[in-house]
Parts: structure tokens; C-alpha cells; sequence
């Protein structure tokens, strides 16, 4: 990839539109779903705006709605964490890309969520597109679609509810086509199905609270182990 | 009426564990100069690996043997797997494959 000056033109707007579009869609529904069950707990669309600045991550922000009024501060914390982990995993992974940006680098990893992440670590920015504005760009109309879809909800939720039930499969689908794209690209299969068949194997054994953690320690344990053999394959043509 | 004071310091506290997640790796091995070797390399290889950890995670409270039998989750990956091989186009199957799921979980199961 080429290395280049930070430099924001229409080009880079577009091509970080067109990649995050479905992601943003997504986000401004879920997130009103969020925004409306805050409401419900007693929580005005401020408080739902400032969690997407403070938080900004789904998964926490909807766990989080429970502890608010009641949750004790230990028990919120190792909950945080522990839905959290998998970014852990993610950030690892984005070092290397990331180490060129600068003090934007603290910016695209605060904010490096599930879908920015599937989205920038394919490393496909179109041709011709400054890389670093298309991950800025990438990462903020993300998390600003988040913001201003859990705001709506809070404010004007019972306008505009629809039965939405469903919907969160659109993130599903989505890192079901970088899937099969990363199968097509690559030569070397064993990453796609480890990841696959450890985190399925430690759902199965250590039940739906505490299987990730364990997942990621052996999907990296196993990669380490098999980096010869993986790097090999990837290079013969 | 929920105790807002509490209700902000249980708000920072998730958040700061949230941030520490994405921050902690990176000044761990991200501050030096060079940046490990066995890191370039995990940054190569795992996001082959997180998509299926993702998908997994997303589906982690469908089951086989309750509920709908996992057949709506069956149905409409395939339909995002068939219309992507065909297509190319993931806005096209994400959107394809959420219409059938919502159909799916919402009328017919």
C-alpha cells in the first residue's frame, strides 16, 4: 500500500460513503432501538448521544441499560470488559496499519468497532483514494450514524417505531460477504475455518457468557503454532 | 427516578473498560519504532479469523434443537451467500438477506 500525506478530497468522501453505506443504514436503526429502550429506563436522547461518545460500542451500550439506575460499579466494569474483549483481538490486528497515522491513530482505535473494523482491515480502499482519510472517514460516518440514530430514538422513538425485529442480521450478513470474499482471496483456508470452529467449539463448552475470551486465546495460540505452515501457504503461488 | 450521578459514574466506568480494550494492545506493542514481527504477522492472518469469530458471536443465541431450529438464520445466509457469489455485491446481499430474515422471524416463524 502506498504511504501518502493525510489529504481529504471528494474522492476519498465518496469511496468511504459507498463502504460504509450499508453499515450506516444499519446503525441509525439499531441504534433508535437502543435510543427508545434508553427512554423507556428513564434515559433522554442526551443520555443515549453521550454513550455513543463515552461507550460507542453496541453490544456494551445495551448491557449497559440494566446497570445504569442499579448495577453496582465492579459489576459494571468486568461486564464492560468482558463483552468488550473481542476488541482486544481487533486492535492487535490494526497495529501495523495503523502506526503510520499519526495522532489520528488514537482516534481509529477509540472508535475501531466491530463493522469499521471488518470494513479496514480487508485493506481494499479503492485506487487512487488517499488511505488514511478513507479509515478516518470510514470509522467517523460509522460511529456518527450510531450517534445520531440512538439520539432519534430517544427523542422522536415513538414516531418512528416500526417492528424492526430482525434487523441485527444485517450485521450478520455483512461478516458473512467479507467472509466469503476473504475465502475467495486467500490460498491458504486455515484462518477462516479456525476461527469458525474454535469460537463454535468454546460457545458449545464454556456457554454464551464466556466463551469469547477463551476463543480468541486459541485461535491466536493456534495461529502462532501454525505460522510456518500458514505463511507458507499463502506464498506459493 | 433514576439516580443520574450514579447512573454517569456506572456510564464512564463501562466506558473506560470499553476503550481500555481497543487502546491497552496498542501501547503494549504499538510504541516502539519497530513494531514485533509476530504482531505484523497476527495483523496479516487474524482478520481471517475474526470474520468467523463475528458470525459466530452474532449467531450465538440461535439454537438446533429449540426455538426456530436455526432455520430463518439458515435460510437467509444462504440467500446472502448465493446472491454474493452471484453478484459481487454486499450491499446488495446484506440488504436481500435482512428483508428474507426479517420476513422469516417476524411472519412465518
Amino acid at each position: 500500500m502506498k504511504e501518502e500525506a493525510f489529504k481529504i478530497s471528494g474522492r476519498e468522501v465518496t469511496a468511504a460513503l459507498h463502504t460504509s453505506l450499508p453499515i450506516m443504514v444499519t446503525f441509525v436503526v439499531l441504534g433508535s432501538g437502543y435510543g427508545i429502550l434508553m427512554q423507556k429506563h428513564g434515559f433522554g436522547p442526551l443520555w443515549s448521544l453521550i454513550a455513543g461518545i463515552v461507550i460507542f460500542s453496541g453490544t456494551v451500550q445495551f448491557v449497559s441499560i440494566s446497570m445504569l439506575s442499579s448495577g453496582s460499579v465492579i459489576m459494571a466494569a468486568v461486564t464492560a470488559f468482558m463483552v468488550a474483549a473481542r476488541h482486544i483481538f481487533f486492535s492487535i490486528s490494526m497495529i501495523g496499519r495503523y502506526r503510520r497515522e499519526g495522532k489520528r491513530k488514537w482516534y481509529l482505535f477509540y472508535a475501531l468497532c466491530d463493522e469499521t473494523y471488518a470494513m479496514l482491515s480487508r485493506d481494499d480502499a479503492p485506487e487512487g483514494v488517499n488511505v488514511s482519510a478513507y479509515r478516518l472517514l470510514v470509522t467517523l460516518f460509522d460511529q456518527c450514524s450510531w450517534i445520531v440514530g440512538s439520539f432519534l430514538g430517544g427523542w422522536i422513538g415513538s414516531l418512528l417505531s416500526f417492528d424492526s425485529t430482525g434487523i441485527d442480521f444485517a450485521m450478520t450478513a455483512l461478516f458473512a460477504t467479507v467472509f466469503i470474499q476473504q475465502w475467495i482471496d486467500s490460498k491458504c483456508h486455515i484462518p477462516a475455518v479456525l476461527g469458525v470452529a474454535a469460537t463454535l467449539a468454546c460457545r458449545l463448552i464454556f456457554g454464551r457468557e464466556y466463551f469469547l475470551i477463551p476463543a480468541m486465546i486459541i485461535i491466536i495460540a493456534v495461529l502462532m503454532i501454525m505460522r510456518k505452515k500458514i505463511e507458507e501457504a499463502e506464498t506459493d503461488g | 427516578m433514576a439516580d443520574y450521578r450514579h447512573a454517569m459514574i456506572i456510564m464512564i466506568v463501562m466506558g473506560l473498560m470499553t476503550l481500555a480494550t481497543r487502546i491497552l494492545p496498542v501501547l503494549i506493542f504499538g510504541r516502539s519504532e519497530k513494531v514485533p514481527d509476530f504482531i505484523l504477522y497476527l495483523g496479516k492472518v487474524v482478520p481471517f479469523t475474526a470474520m468467523g469469530l463475528l458470525i459466530v458471536y452474532c449467531l450465538r443465541d440461535v439454537s438446533v434443537f429449540s426455538g426456530s431450529h436455526a432455520i430463518p438464520e439458515i435460510l437467509a445466509l444462504a440467500v446472502v451467500a448465493v446472491s454474493y457469489l452471484w453478484k459481487k455485491n454486499s450491499i446488495l446481499s446484506v440488504v436481500v438477506g435482512t428483508i428474507v430474515y426479517m420476513f422469516l422471524v417476524q411472519k412465518v416463524f
